[in-house]
């Protein structure tokens, strides 16, 4: 009795988390942007977030202290063992250094065959054109001159030191007239900071992606034979579920593939057979459902996931 | 269907060896350049590229393998940047951007100079007059602190024109001290804050001209004048030039800002933000140099004449660089 009641909560329950995740995906599929390449295929590319580019230019910035420190300490050393003012010579020295990094350190890394910084490519993010084409030197120079006005102008009324109140208002109007700049990529579709709007420039991300062994190499799918799945339980998920399940057989640890296993088998309806392996149950059935996903694929039913049962689930109108 | 091997599997395995040798190429090129590719990698490469692109749309509508999707998307895009990236060194540009690129910049953009020219000196010779004629106005444009004010006598003003003894270490400060000082502060500004409409460029401008005229009536009034225009401009030459020019790179993108055209407005400032980046950079160089002059060359240069002509060679140099007309064959 009790089972009978828990079971139209549990179908709700896994309705609105379906919702979620459609939505979630719709927001991810925002930040695609399609470059179709002269050879007419289309790339897509997602447009980095914003919390990732500011995750780059911490690191960035991080990089580029730690680099003056230690050049002041370096020269430092370096005259002070000549018998020189070690000290004011790297007090001057360092403010070349400083120069030279405010004005050249972005502008060096993206000008070079990575068009992206250290911080930017341990985002696995790089600088692009907006159009597609070359990125020239030129917009790598415009997008990296007005950082002065996002970055070194609001740090600069940050540490300004007020005195009275009027100078203390001014700062506050100062600083949030400059938070319009610092906050320009928030609020637009692209990302774009300002300098990137001048440049015609825009940050993607773009990871370079392992490729990893195929599950569906010849043992399991021959395993699956022997399982012979019905076609009934192979329509009992869909290929949302087929790449979660991927993604298990990827990168979980035993435990989870056997709980998985046991669900699997609890909604198929199949026992465990005596002697039978969860990862060799998991990898058959992974095999035979991506076979028959795929076959179907072909024949243009994409069954999206296991609520999707043609035209007359809940998800009409959904586009593919 | 179970008997035979899975289409997208076969599909794999017969690409896979090309995915990945496109893979190395490209790894390899991005690491250390295209000159580390050998001739056989360069020949196999629009190949293999055209092939995972093609792979790559295949892909996605057989294979259901996120992992195989994911790889190829990824690949195909780091192997399209660099196909169709760009090729020259560093080097290459670094020499084509002071042979060509920066001079005929800045001969593009004569007519935003000639207004940011006029902003600067304007500005500079209003608060001139207007200071020769009440000395009161100084004190609107300058805070109290500076010791080089209408109070000060002859000779308290004419000792910071001439530095006595001077050491490397004193030297390098002053020069450090330059390449922070308000003035390469005012040139950047000056081109960032061009978008809005060049206004705040043009108020920079004017305000730092007022700054400058006032400050050189100081001088003038206690008849400091020529030692004056000497201390200042062996390096002022170099410096002023580089704040009109950054002024002008401000105005280029305020204007395309304003006054698109037919272009849109996004492709106007783009465009005008590629040729004012070509400007900006070098007035940062010209800041940079007039640094050194101001550090080394003031410090060590005590006499008035020599200052003139130092002051008067750079101007000289400047001009000939940027405006001397350049043979058509380069465009040719």
């Amino acid at each position: 009795m009790a089972k009978a009641a828990t079971a139209p909560d549990t179908r709700r329950e896994a309705l609105k988390r379906r919702d979620i995740r459609l939505k979630e995906q719709a927001r991810r599929a925002k930040r695609v942007r399609a470059l179709v390449t002269p050879e007419g295929a289309a790339l897509n590319l997602k447009i980095a977030t914003a919390s990732e580019r500011a995750g780059a230019f911490l690191l960035d910035f991080a990089l580029q202290i730690m680099l003056i420190i230690a050049s002041v300490f370096v020269i430092a050393w370096m005259f002070s063992s000549m018998g020189f003012q070690g000290w004011a010579v790297a007090g001057s020295l360092s403010a070349v250094i400083v120069f030279l990094l405010r004005n050249f350190y972005f502008i060096f890394f993206e000008i070079g065959r990575k068009a992206a910084t250290p911080g930017k490519r341990a985002l696995g993010l790089r600088v692009a054109a907006r159009n597609g084409g070359r990125l020239t030197a030129n917009a790598v120079l415009a997008r990296n001159f007005m950082r002065e006005l996002e970055v070194f102008l609001p740090l600069s009324l940050l540490l300004m030191t007020v005195e009275d109140e009027v100078s203390a208002w001014i700062r506050l109007m100062g600083i949030a007239w400059t938070a319009v700049f610092v906050l320009f990529p928030l609020f637009n579709r692209d990302k774009l900071r300002v300098g990137d709007l001048i440049a015609g420039t825009i940050v993607i991300h773009a990871p370079k992606t392992r490729l990893k062994k195929d599950i569906t190499s010849a043992a399991p799918l021959a395993a699956a034979t022997a399982y012979n799945f019905t076609a009934a339980e192979l329509d009992a998920y869909g290929i949302h579920e087929l790449h979660v399940l991927e993604d298990v057989l990827r990168q979980s640890t035993r435990e989870i593939k056997s709980r998985v296993a046991e669900r699997i088998r609890d909604k198929i309806g199949r026992e465990k057979a005596a002697g039978e392996e969860d990862l060799a149950f998991l990898e058959a059935y992974y095999a035979a459902l991506r076979a028959r996903l795929e076959q179907r694929m072909l024949f243009g039913e994409r069954k999206e996931d296991k609520f999707d049962t043609g035209s007359k689930g809940p998800q009409e109108g959904k586009t593919p | 269907m179970n008997d035979r091997v899975m289409k997208s599997y076969r599909f794999r395995e017969e690409r896979e060896g090309d995915w990945e040798r496109l893979d190395l190429i490209v790894t390899r090129a991005e690491k250390r350049g295209v000159k580390a590719l050998s001739d056989e990698d360069m020949t196999a490469l629009p190949r293999l590229y055209r092939q995972a692109v093609s792979s790559l749309s295949m892909a996605r509508s057989i294979s259901l393998d996120q992992n195989v999707l994911a790889y190829l998307e990824t690949l195909c895009a780091r192997a399209y940047f660099f196909v169709y990236g760009t090729r020259a060194s560093m080097g290459q540009r670094i020499a084509q951007y002071f042979r060509r690129d920066w001079p005929d910049a800045v001969q593009g953009a004569l007519r935003p100079t000639l207004l940011a020219a006029l902003c600067l000196f304007g500005g500079g010779l209003l608060a001139f007059f207007l200071c020769l004629q009440d000395m009161e106005w100084y004190w609107t444009f300058h805070q109290g602190w500076d010791p080089r004010n209408p109070d000060a006598s002859y000779d308290s003003l004419r000792d910071t024109l001439y530095t006595e003894e001077t050491n490397i270490a004193d030297m390098l400060a002053a020069f450090a001290a330059q390449l922070f000082s308000h003035n390469s502060g005012i040139a950047i500004f000056a081109f960032a804050l061009g978008f809005c409409f060049g206004i705040p460029t043009a108020v920079l401008l004017v305000y730092n001209g007022v700054y400058l005229g006032s400050f050189f009536a100081v001088f003038w009034q206690k008849g400091l004048g020529a030692e004056l225009t000497g201390w200042l401009f062996i390096h002022g030459v170099t410096e002023l030039f580089a704040i009109v020019l950054a002024g002008a790179a401000g105005f280029m993108i305020g204007g395309a800002v304003a006054f698109p055209g037919t272009k849109s407005r996004m492709q106007s400032m783009k465009e005008a933000g590629h040729s004012a980046a070509l400007v900006i950079i070098g007035a940062v160089i010209m800041l940079f140099v007039a640094a050194l002059l101001e550090g080394f060359g003031r410090q060590m240069i005590n006499a008035d004449m020599t200052r003139y002509v130092i002051a008067i060679g750079s101007l000289l140099f400047w001009l000939v660089y940027f405006y001397w007309p350049r043979g058509q064959r380069e465009a040719a």
